[in-house]
């Protein structure tokens, strides 16, 4: 959204960032970082406890409801969080407005169809037909 | 917007010394966007290999232990760690501690040095139990 020449000086100031937007964006960030730091300890963790990386270890493991409910919520926070960093990226790099909202649209599909794919994946090692 | 040549301009990061908060800025923004598109489809991978069984998981595995896919990990491993303890020190900074000059010149240079000490960990572990 553009400011015209008609916008007041309190109008110019507030809400409007670089982004274009308040701090609700950037409070989420910091939400969703909090949450993959537990996250990613139990990752670690898990990983660590794990008597070795084999396909069936590893298959037991995630589809354990332990295993499987973390990982899906690592999954989701961590595209969620990536997404909001890169957006912020491409609003300090990108100046020109259309294609700052383009990129924006391709990283937001890109996340979601890589979160979509990564859950689905996880999905099937949960419910899926036990493959050999 | 359009900026005019009169128009007074703020100093930037040309006119300043270089010290080791720049570097763990900056980096934080790199390790972040490497983990984020690297990682994350890593990540993706992993998982559709090991949805896929046990032959499609045994792909994942023998391209992850050649030496580019091991630099890959070794180097996502660092990645993910120095924006781990660079996003910590950044929630502590948001509550507006830590701007005294050797405070955080000295959290700084902890983030580089526990980063590079929790990768070697990390993969020491990983080796010496033999996964």
């Amino acid at each position: 959204m553009s400011q015209g020449e008609s916008a007041t000086p309190l109008g110019k100031v507030r809400g409007l960032g670089s982004a274009h937007e308040g701090g609700g964006h950037w409070l989420e960030e910091r939400f969703t970082s909090v949450a993959l730091i537990l996250l990613s300890f139990w990752l670690l963790f898990s990983l660590f406890m794990l008597p070795n990386f084999e396909f069936g270890t590893l298959k037991e493991w995630l589809g354990s409801a332990w295993g499987a409910i973390p990982m899906a919520l690592f999954v989701i926070t961590a595209f969620k969080h990536g997404l909001d960093g890169l957006k912020v990226a491409v609003d300090d790099y990108v100046h020109d407005e259309g294609n700052r909202i383009a990129l924006h649209y391709l990283l937001t599909m890109a996340a979601i169809g890589g979160a979509a794919a990564a859950l689905f994946a996880l999905a099937r090692i949960v419910f899926g037909p036990a493959a050999a | 917007m359009t900026s005019t040549a009169e128009r007074p301009l703020s100093p930037h990061v040309t006119i300043y010394k270089w010290g080791p908060h720049m570097t763990v800025s900056i980096l934080h923004r790199i390790t972040g966007g490497a983990i984020t598109v690297a990682g994350l489809a890593v990540l993706a991978w992993w998982l559709i290999s090991l949805a896929g069984g046990a032959a499609t998981f045994g792909e994942f595995v023998k391209l992850a232990q050649t030496p580019v896919g091991m630099i890959i990990l070794v180097g996502l491993t660092w990645a993910f760690f120095q924006h781990l303890f660079s996003g910590l020190r950044h929630l502590v900074l948001d509550t507006g501690a830590g701007y005294e000059l050797k405070v955080n010149r000295f959290w700084a240079i902890m983030t580089l040095a526990g980063s590079l000490f929790a990768t070697a960990a990390t993969w020491y572990f990983l080796a010496g139990v033999g996964k």
